[in-house]
């Protein structure tokens, strides 16, 4: 370009003639022999089917590939940008990768701009071919056309990779110092990219990084507080090192808001809203837990906070990262309920963007200031109710839930119900357990608890999740005696209509029936209905029967039958024969149940009534429940970003979410003891499971022990071996005990059964102590041998104490046993583990053994049930 | 951070793919298929934003094309439809009331444009004329270039 008078410029050439020439040299660039870029595209476009665009592309790609053969460079940008084309069709194009290269290299700017464009779409940080970009970038970097280098640092800061960015990083911070604006903002945004690639080369960067500050230039300033921000997330040195330029980004911002209109940043009459986005952003990262620095930003918040215009998306997107700003430092309080208000405010705008972010930044905010919150629960209410958008009435429910607290509990609950009943089925069962979750938490008498619950089971059906089952029966279970009558006839109402659609309330309603069938037929006030025997077996017919029905629904209502085979009076005939209808029918499951409980008719019906009884009403673990909220609240909540103090009374129900998902350490104990419940109950094999109705607490196990101790006198009198599914069920019962005619009580557990001595353990509450429990051992000797000098030793994790009493002796004779008594105190109310070391001599043997034992079943207590049991009922 | 950002038709055919994080290709198909069958499916009175993984997604759609943009969770989604306005005034002032046609065909121009926009996925130019000046003299300097090769081969340079 710079040879012109070495070729020798001919004079003789008009101006006239020459532009004729240049017009047919472009005309013949333009038209070469490989196919231009525009006509591929037209061609790729006309193309009717898949296959023939695929033609198409075959064709062009291998005329590419052979042109990149040729060493001749005349064609590669505009095959490369061909390429390009044909790559963003989703077509291979990696075999251009070097041929990017290569044009990079080439002294063309017109080469390097598609060369480069092709570098960023074709590589990117994982590709080798690395080595050979770098040098080309390190010399474009100090090229003296500013674009140029633009192109280079473009590159770099969208395919910058860790061993890059350490070989530029030098070039680039000489290049954040050039005068030149244009370097400047973009050698900025590629230290941005390094610091994130390699955060320990920031230090190099930080002395220029402070003077961008002071420039007038917009891009200058927004890719200097871009990189600040970064560096200050990165590392609490720099965080510190720049919290002296605050009061420099509140003149900047004030100046922003106070300027009078520029047209070059104007957006809809506010002042570059790019910049002050980015300034804000920086203020809250250095205002966090800075009294001294929040108080420096304090006004200038407020001043944006009130006068930014607010009838576009300009002004809100300020606003809405301000009230950010003022959520996360130590803002006055007047401020936060004004930045609680924008939030308000912005639910009631027309735009759904904004609703929707007002929903999700509240959701964020409501640990700092529930109230404020709490003032516009009509506004969210109206949200969850009306809004046509659904990713907004899920933010609206979320809120909603989160805002229940024990004095709005009746009104949102009646607002959720209704919610509940029209909404779409993916939000049905996220309601509908948390409204339980919130009834349970803030009911102010069972009466309303139930009546929720029952509402809840009927407008929710089968979206409805196992926890509201389990913890709708705990609850009736629990209030029996007061409120059994009631439930049964309420649900007895529901039960009568088409339920075929709502599982949950049929198992709910047959549990309830079974348990308290008799109140529901006793007239009383409570009521007003009348039963008669016969409706209720109509009805009971009609589930069994029902082929919509599931498996678990029919399990409930054939327990539920047996149950109500004691408390009616005139049609025990009747299930009798009901109950023999299973005993062919086709599930196993079903069947074995009916051939149980026919035998129950027919073989033992003189302990129907003691089998049958009404379970005792199981102990509420709520207690305990609520501790756990309290720990995980405090995880949660310091989790979250937006809580510097977290205020105690805080109630949020997503904790309760969080619980049932075990997420924190106590929740393994329930899987624990899930754990140990589970073996006694292996699938559907035994009679525990079949008798115990659905429950597999330890609690209402107790009448069905009686079972177990008749039967196995029964058993050592009676040669019968044919009832095969009882005795199968008892195969569970050790058969040592019921060698030694020695009956075994719930909760024991064997812990060494070895060299003829079986060991047993069985754990009972101290009624005087809730944290003791006594542990009796029992060691009997099965075998022939005496055993002497037996020494039964234990030890128990630090948390729990142990107190060992003298054993009834250190001899025992064959089929005798002796015992021992130890008292565990258990504070920390974590699962009982035990080890055990035995000693003793048999036979002139001495013999040494040690075990451990952590299946402990420990007696009802708050401790010892958990709502998750209630869902293992199959 | 901006993760990518992807323009497409109302047909659901890409026009434009800008990545920030790399990723392999096939993961970047992958993605763009997803976020192109969610979005298309999406009715008109629901809200540009959604949450995907751990990124938030705001899309806007402007005649035929959607404009879709994924950026992290303390990004602010509202100026992201701010920067997404931008690039599509500036596409509009360079082509002259731009269609989906002049996108189609110029597609490394509108590269080029949103290069001058965006670096590593942040703004890096918040005013529209020096967006644009930077572009024109650019393309001015790709023209001497065309000129002068002309000149070249004929022997005249």
């Amino acid at each position: 370009m710079n040879n012109s008078s070495d070729t020798g410029f001919n004079p003789a050439f008009n101006i006239a003639s020459i532009r004729q020439v240049i017009n047919e040299a472009v005309e013949k660039v333009r038209m070469p022999t490989p196919m231009r870029l525009r006509d591929l595209i037209r061609q790729i476009r006309a193309a009717r089917t898949a296959a023939e665009e695929r033609a198409v592309i075959n064709k062009e790609c291998a005329d590419i590939r052979t042109s990149f053969r040729d060493e001749d460079s005349v064609w590669r940008c505009r095959n490369i940008a061909k390429l390009l084309y044909i790559h963003m069709l989703g077509y291979p194009a990696h075999f251009g990768q070097l041929e990017c290269l290569k044009l990079i290299a080439s002294p063309r700017f017109t080469d390097k701009r598609i060369g480069y464009l092709g570098a960023m779409l074709l590589l990117d940080e994982r590709q080798d071919v690395h080595l050979l970009i770098t040098n080309s970038l390190k010399n474009d970097l100090n090229s003296c056309t500013q674009f140029v280098v633009g192109l280079a640092l473009c590159t770099l800061g969208a395919i910058a990779s860790p061993e890059m960015a350490r070989d530029l990083a030098t070039e680039v911070e000489r290049l954040m110092k050039s005068p030149n604006t244009y370097i400047r903002k973009k050698a900025a945004l590629c230290a941005y990219r390094i610091v994130l690639k390699v955060p320990e080369l920031m230090e190099i960067f930080l002395p220029a990084t402070r003077s961008m500050l002071s420039e007038k230039n917009h891009g200058v300033l927004i890719t200097g507080v871009t990189l600040i921000t970064e560096m200050c997330e990165r590392s609490i040195d720099t965080l510190q090192h720049f919290k002296k330029v605050v009061p420099n980004l509140v003149r900047i911002l004030k100046n922003l808001i106070l300027a009078g209109y520029s047209p070059e940043h104007d957006v809809s009459g506010v002042s570059d809203p790019f910049l002050q986005v980015k300034i804000l952003r920086l203020l809250k990262i250095l205002g966090k837990k800075d009294p001294e620095a929040s108080e420096t930003m304090n006004d200038v918040l407020a001043q944006v906070a009130t006068t930014t215009e607010t009838n576009k998306n300009v002004g809100n997107t300020i606003l809405y990262e301000t009230v950010l700003s003022i959520m996360d430092i130590k803002s006055e309080s007047g401020l936060r309920v004004l930045a609680i208000n924008i939030l308000g405010r912005f639910l009631l705008n027309t735009d759904k963007n904004i609703r929707y972010v007002a929903l999700n930044t509240l959701l964020k905010t409501i640990h700092l200031d529930m109230t404020a919150v709490q003032r516009h629960r009509t506004t969210i209410i109206e949200c969850l109710r009306q809004d046509p958008d659904v990713s907004i009435r899920r933010r609206a429910l979320e809120l909603s839930i989160a805002l229940i607290n024990s004095h709005n509990v009746l009104t949102m609950t009646k607002e959720l119900l209704t919610f509940l009943e029209t909404s779409e089925p993916e939000f049905k069962a996220q309601c509908s357990s948390s409204i339980v979750l919130a009834a349970e938490k803030f009911a102010p008498n069972t009466r309303w608890h139930l009546d929720t619950l029952i509402k809840v089971l009927v407008a929710a059906g089968n979206y409805v999740r196992d926890d509201v089952v389990s913890s709708t029966i705990q609850l009736v279970s629990e209030s029996g005696a007061q409120h059994g009558g009631y439930m049964a006839s309420k649900l007895w109402v529901e039960l009568e209509k088409d339920t075929s659609d709502k599982q949950p309330l049929i198992q709910v309603s047959t549990w309830t029936i079974g348990e308290f069938g008799d109140m529901l037929l006793q007239q009383s006030d409570d009521h007003a209905i009348t039963v008669t025997e016969d409706d209720i077996l109509r009805v009971y017919h009609k589930l069994m029967w029902s082929p919509q029905n599931n498996l678990v629904t029919k399990q409930y209502t054939l327990n539920s039958l047996m149950k109500l085979s004691i408390r009616i009076k005139l049609n025990v005939d009747k299930i009798h024969e009901m109950v023999a209808s299973f005993t062919t029918h086709m599930h196993t499951d079903l069947q074995q149940r009916g051939i149980e409980y026919n035998q129950l008719f027919n073989r033992y019906d003189q302990m129907r009534d003691g089998l049958l009884e009404r379970m005792p009403a199981m102990e509420s673990n709520r207690t305990q429940r609520s501790q756990w909220n309290e720990t995980i609240e405090n995880i949660s909540s310091s989790n979250d970003l937006l809580v510097p103090d977290v205020n105690p009374e805080t109630n949020d129900s997503n904790a309760l979410l969080v619980l049932l998902e075990g997420t924190n350490g106590e929740s393994e104990l329930i899987q624990n003891q899930n754990f140990t419940v589970m073996p006694s109950t292996p699938d559907t094999q035994d009679l525990l499971d079949l008798l115990g109705g659905l429950d597999l607490n330890n609690q209402p196990m107790q009448p069905l022990n009686n079972l177990t101790t008749e039967i196995s006198i029964t058993n050592g009198s009676s040669v019968n071996l044919n009832t095969n599914n009882l005795l199968d069920s008892l195969s569970l019962v050790e058969t040592p005990i019921i060698n030694s005619n020695k009956v075994k009580s719930p909760g024991t557990v064997t812990a060494y059964d070895q060299n003829n001595l079986l060991i047993t353990l069985l754990v009972e509450r101290d009624q005087m102590n809730i944290d003791s429990n006594t542990v009796n051992m029992t060691a009997y000797n099965n075998g022939s041998f005496t055993i002497n000098e037996f020494l039964f030793q234990a030890a128990v994790p630090k948390t729990f104490q142990l107190q060992m009493l003298p054993p009834s002796s250190n001899t025992i004779e064959p089929g005798s046993f002796l015992t021992q008594i130890m008292r565990v105190s258990n504070v920390s109310k974590s699962q009982l583990r035990m080890r055990i070391r035995l000693s003793y001599t048999t036979n002139g043997v001495s013999m040494q053994d040690q075990t451990e034992v952590n299946n402990f079943i420990l007696p009802p207590d708050p401790f010892g049930t958990t709502l998750d049991l209630w869902s293992e009922n199959q | 951070m901006m993760h990518f950002m992807l323009l497409f038709s109302r047909q659901g055919k890409l026009r434009l793919q800008k990545w920030y994080v790399a990723h392999p290709d096939k993961v970047k198909k992958k993605i763009t298929r997803e976020l192109i069958t969610t979005i298309l499916a999406r009715k008109p009175k629901m809200c540009s934003f959604l949450e995907w993984k751990e990124l938030k997604i705001v899309y806007k759609r402007y005649a035929s094309l959607y404009f879709c943009c994924a950026i992290e969770q303390n990004d602010n989604e509202l100026l992201t439809l701010e920067i997404i306005h931008r690039y599509v005034e500036l596409l509009d002032k360079y082509f002259g009331s731009v269609c989906e046609l002049d996108i189609i065909f110029n597609f490394e121009k509108a590269y080029f444009i949103l290069d001058e926009l965006l670096l590593g996925g942040e703004i890096q130019e918040t005013s529209k004329k020096n967006v644009l000046k930077a572009i024109s003299a650019q393309d001015l300097l790709q023209e001497e270039e065309a000129v002068e090769g002309a000149l070249k081969e004929i022997g005249l340079l």
